[in-house]
């Protein structure tokens, strides 16, 4: 009170010198700042708490706008005085102050005695979450959104008791918003056990993330150790069981003074060691002491011999934990709320699993329509013509490229897609009309040929690919429309491009249908496969509809290039990456069949990710796994899913 | 078979096959030829690593047999002998590996003031060998790895199982032609995918290193133990071929070249065509793993990407552009394309400049090899092997009509008529 005098005191004779600022000390708000004036001007965040409380707290209304100009730095105070002002740089010599009592100005001042105050970032997020209770009341709607962000960002104590009594909220989604951070911070603030206990209840079966975080800590339990369990433990548990390894046990035994503490093989060999006279430890020679036998031999040894602290033994560590129990006792919270937030836990988690269940069965239709479009092309080349194409995998690598070309020269990302459809049809159905006319025309009946003289192309327009184009992996930027990802819930949620691929697999089914079906390259396609004299005889080419049918197969793989581009990088390995996996998607979904190929691309895909979840750290070993399944489903399904019958079978 | 030679009496095995011995004398020259030049035992004309390399295309040549057995003879192309090739080289590599780091690691504790227990011998080595995958303890599959006769029985064992399991599986379901070799390029590549993982127990991709330095025989020169591997290798190709014609040589071998030709003919005619098949697949899985265990101790590294798909494809090129269906053809088709590439690859081909493009021949042999793959399966079908029937003036029969089998071997519309 005396200093406050004495600068009460100091303050007039400035206020003489200076005229021109007229401020007044007096002012309510003014006291108080200088009441907290030294710990305010320390500006720590260990102990600014108490000042910004009491300036929150105060009721003047003046008080806001003091904790806002203080936040932005915009707070100076008088070295010689003590006084605070609010102040604007004019420039680098002169300030303009204000009065904060009522925000008049008082003058322009050299700011030779004026000290800025800069709250750091800890201590402005404290002045934020202050300034939540002003904040939820005005009449600004972003505000209060703001003033909603800092406390789930922060929760506090007080915040419970500043959302309850911020007035009525007009906005719906705010007023939803405000509703459920009153009923969490209920849970963890709340005053009655029944009011959290309540709060908790009115959470279940609630997926958001913001639930859980608060449900959480409430159901930390500890480990802890007596004679006999109380009664609120939340568990016991048996040493050595998978949760509380006998070690672990007995290490706690031995942090609590319960028990002597074990020998450990490395504290034995260093006894050993220091004991030794180079040639013996106690008596016995050290080349003997190779085994760990003979060690606790010249261990018993040395403890006879008073040179070392005797061990706890197997039997005493087995009669230790023998004679007391473990349990976890809940720490996070009173029993019975604890006991609410375990049993609200476990509903979420249930629905967790049946939500993550549902994004799993999308991440498998979503794989499955990219192993779709990677085989469709086969489906016709391999399932309808019979021909064996290793160098289908390559088509939709060349596809790729086209469309990583196409970016380089049209720079609209939703244009060069569109262009880069038709583009690297044209192109793969070129390559695949060039290969059927050059190679595969010669091999027709001999599919092992075949077979080989594609894997040369296929490696050859790898290398080329590589030569071309660099190893590094290429881009194909997606259009921005494309971007971003439905989102159902916190769990539930597939990418943009997904959908677009899984949109692209089912117009790619119902094209191959209308082809096949509604057509009369379909029609001859047909005839040609299933006998090519008599189709001759017809009048149909079978050159010129194998070289077709060929096309068509080569030509689709080219566009699914361009859509499995956009969701993975293009190398020119990229191809060989589902070459594999496509050919198994047409053996197992059964050759000459789209239903099956589609029904062998959710299989794979399927299994696939189901793979992956039971062992989420592994991918590698998920396809490993995935191709001794179809291995297995090969034996009991030869022919595949969907089995032709009949004549069309042997051909 | 003319009624002449029914009647003839049975001529001794070389007699009847005086391929063997041009095939053998030849080996034996080149053997000698190189151990006179090598740098340990000869001259030192040819150097230490380059002894290795032909030690290494000796024991590929073994493995082509191996192939050209399964697939020029029985007919079924296997995409995967690569695999069992390499599971030879991990069976070897894993002795090598555990039985030098064991010196190593009891040299380093002979140093500690305590002699070291068994335990902290096999801690000591397992923190060595799996401490690049973040491991300190050894996986079950190195149970055996401190024995040499046991790692030894597992070279043989652990692909011929395999085969056995997986041949079983597939003959069994009648799987045959394109279907078989893409369901072995699978079996291939589920082992590689499954070896590339860190916990897969044989060090992910960082695959087994240090193969080439024997534990025990560290004062000896690596130019003396590249001579040995290369004669234990060309014994090993002697031993092959003599195995291998043996095989095609009796009934059995008829029995498989049918099977090649018309399997559901052999089928009826009231043969066990899977047994067959599974035999000759086995017996050629365990050919194909011996040859890695002599491989890999050369290359000095193996890693899951030896295994991969691609691995085997190669081999089946090495055997098509060699003239399959014949065995000196898949010798000479795995020197001729395993040398020319390392040729190639090594960088000491000379660039070829186009004014506005250098080839660069690092970049381009693949392609070449590819192309020149498709040429031969197209234009000559018998691949080098040809030409030797065509220095001694031996014309194929004139085939016409429709295949009917899987491959240029099988008989034609018209043959099957008569």
């Amino acid at each position: 009170m005396w200093l406050w005098l004495s600068r009460l005191s100091v303050c007039f004779g400035l206020l003489v010198a200076h005229p021109a600022m007229a401020q007044d000390p007096g002012a309510p708000i003014q006291m108080l700042l200088q009441e907290q004036g030294e710990v305010i001007a320390k500006s720590s965040r260990r102990t600014i708490g108490p000042a910004i409380d009491a300036l929150a707290n105060s009721g003047f209304a003046e008080a806001q706008t003091v904790l806002e100009r203080w936040q932005d730095k915009a707070m100076w105070v008088n070295e010689e005085t003590g006084l605070f002002v609010f102040a604007e740089e004019i420039d680098r010599d002169t300030i303009r102050i204000f009065d904060p009592a009522d925000g008049s100005e008082i003058g322009v001042v050299p700011d030779d005695d004026y000290k800025q105050l800069k709250p750091n970032s800890g201590i402005r997020g404290m002045i934020a979450a202050a300034l939540v209770q002003f904040q939820l009341g005005d009449p600004d709607a972003t505000v209060r959104a703001t003033a909603l962000d800092a406390i789930e960002r922060d929760p506090e104590p007080a915040h419970l008791m500043a959302l309850r009594a911020a007035g009525e909220e007009t906005d719906p989604a705010l007023l939803v918003r405000k509703a459920r951070l009153e009923r969490l911070l209920t849970i963890r603030f709340g005053a009655s056990e029944d009011a959290r206990i309540e709060a908790i209840q009115s959470f279940a079966g609630d997926l958001g993330v913001d639930v859980r975080a608060a449900l959480n800590p409430l159901v930390n339990t500890s480990l802890r150790v007596a004679e006999a369990a109380p009664e609120d433990a939340a568990r016991v548990l048996a040493p050595g069981s998978e949760a509380l390894p006998k070690d672990q046990a007995y290490d706690l035994l031995v942090s609590e003074a319960l028990a002597p503490p074990p020998l450990a093989p490395d504290a034995k060999r260093q006894a050993l060691i220091d004991n030794s006279d180079g040639s013996a430890v106690a008596g016995i020679a050290v080349a003997s002491l190779d085994t760990e036998a003979a060690r606790d031999l010249a261990y018993a040894a040395l403890v006879e011999q008073g040179l070392a602290e005797p061990a706890a033994t197997g039997l005493e560590i087995e009669t230790a934990l023998e004679r007391f129990v473990f349990f976890e006792i809940y720490t996070g919270a009173p029993v019975a709320v604890a006991l609410a937030a375990q049993e609200a836990l476990d509903a979420i988690e249930a629905k967790v699993a049946l939500n993550q269940a549902a994004d799993l069965a999308l991440d498998a239709i979503s794989l499955a329509s990219i192993y779709f479009l990677a085989a469709i092309g086969l489906a016709i080349t391999f399932g309808v013509m019979g021909v064996i194409n290793m160098a289908h995998g390559e088509f939709i690598m060349m596809g790729a490229y086209t469309g990583f070309v196409v970016q380089q020269v049209v720079p609209d990302y939703t244009l060069s897609i569109i262009l880069a459809i038709p583009i690297a049809f044209a192109v793969t159905f070129a390559a695949g009309v060039a290969m059927e006319r050059l190679v595969i025309r010669w091999l027709y009946h001999r599919p092992l040929e075949t077979l080989l003289a594609t894997f040369g192309v296929s490696i050859a327009l790898q290398q080329i690919a590589k030569n071309i184009f660099g190893t590094q992996a290429r881009p194909l930027t997606s259009p921005g429309w494309l971007d971003g990802s439905l989102v159902f819930n916190d769990i539930v949620s597939i990418s943009y491009i997904r959908i677009a691929i899984f949109v692209l697999a089912i117009l790619f089914l119902l094209l191959f249908l209308f082809v096949m079906n509604r057509t009369r390259l379909g029609l001859e396609v047909r005839a040609v496969t299933q006998n090519p004299r008599m189709a001759a005889s017809m009048g149909i080419n079978p050159d010129k509809i194998n070289m077709l049918t060929f096309g068509l197969g080569s030509g689709i793989a080219g566009i699914a290039g361009v859509a499995i581009g956009l969701y993975a990088k293009v190398t020119s390995e990229m191809g060989a990456d589902y070459i594999v996996q496509s050919f198994m998607t047409v053996v197992v979904g059964g050759v000459g069949n789209i239903w099956g190929t589609l029904l062998g691309a959710t299989l794979v895909g399927t299994l696939q990710k189901g793979i992956e979840w039971l062992n989420p750290s592994n991918t590698l070993a998920a396809q490993t796994y995935m191709i001794l399944f179809i291995i297995l489903f090969i034996q009991v399904r030869p022919r595949g899913i969907i089995a032709l019958k009949g004549r069309a079978a042997d051909a | 078979m003319t009624d002449a030679a029914l009647t003839m009496p049975r001529r001794a095995f070389i007699q009847r096959h005086p391929a063997v011995l041009v095939f053998l004398a030849c080996l034996a020259l080149f053997t000698l030829a190189v151990t006179l030049l090598a740098e340990g035992t000869g001259t030192g004309v040819i150097s230490t690593s380059f002894v290795k390399t032909l030690g290494k295309t000796l024991c590929l040549c073994l493995v082509a047999l191996a192939m050209d057995l399964v697939w020029g003879y029985c007919g079924i192309l296997s995409l995967g002998h690569m695999a069992f090739f390499g599971l030879g080289g991990y069976a070897i590599g894993m002795w090598l590996m555990y039985a030098r780091t064991e010196i190593i690691v009891a040299e380093s504790l002979a140093q500690a003031p305590l002699p070291p227990t068994p335990d902290e011998i096999r801690d000591g080595i397992a923190t060595q060998i799996f401490g690049v995958v973040g491991a300190s303890e050894f996986p079950p599959i190195w149970a055996l790895a401190h024995s040499l006769p046991l790692q030894l029985a597992a070279v043989v064992l652990v692909p011929g199982l395999l085969a056995l399991v997986f041949g079983w599986l597939a003959f069994r379901s009648r799987v045959t032609g394109v279907y078989l070799s893409i369901l072995t390029q699978a079996m291939t590549l589920a082992l590689a995918l499954y070896l590339f993982q860190n916990d897969s127990g044989l060090r992910g991709n960082n695959g087994l290193s240090g193969l080439q330095n024997l534990p025990g025989l560290g004062d000896v020169p690596q130019s003396t133990v590249s001579m040995w591997f290369f004669w234990a290798s060309a014994v090993a190709l002697g031993a092959g071929f003599l195995l291998c014609t043996w095989i095609v040589s009796g009934k059995f071998g008829s029995v498989i070249r049918a099977i090649r030709d018309d399997e559901t003919r052999v089928r009826f005619l009231g043969y066990p065509v899977e047994a067959y098949k599974l035999v000759i697949f086995t017996v050629t899985a365990v050919i194909a793993g011996i040859a890695g265990a002599l491989y890999y101790p050369q290359a000095g590294i193996i890693n899951p990407a030896e295994i991969a798909p691609i691995a085997s494809i190669y081999l089946a090129v090495w055997v098509a552009i060699g003239g399959r269906g014949r065995l000196y053809g898949a010798v000479i088709g795995a020197a001729f394309v395993s040398l020319l590439s390392t040729w190639f690859t090594g960088g000491q081909a000379p660039d070829i400049p186009l004014g506005f493009y250098t080839i660069k021949w690092v970049d381009w042999w693949t392609v070449l090899l590819g192309f020149s793959f498709v040429g031969v399966t197209l234009f000559a079908p018998k691949g080098i092997g040809g030409l030797f029937d065509w220095i001694a003036d031996k014309r194929s029969p004139d085939r016409h009509g429709a295949d009917l089998g899987p491959d240029q071997g099988a008989l034609r519309e018209q043959e099957a008529e008569r």
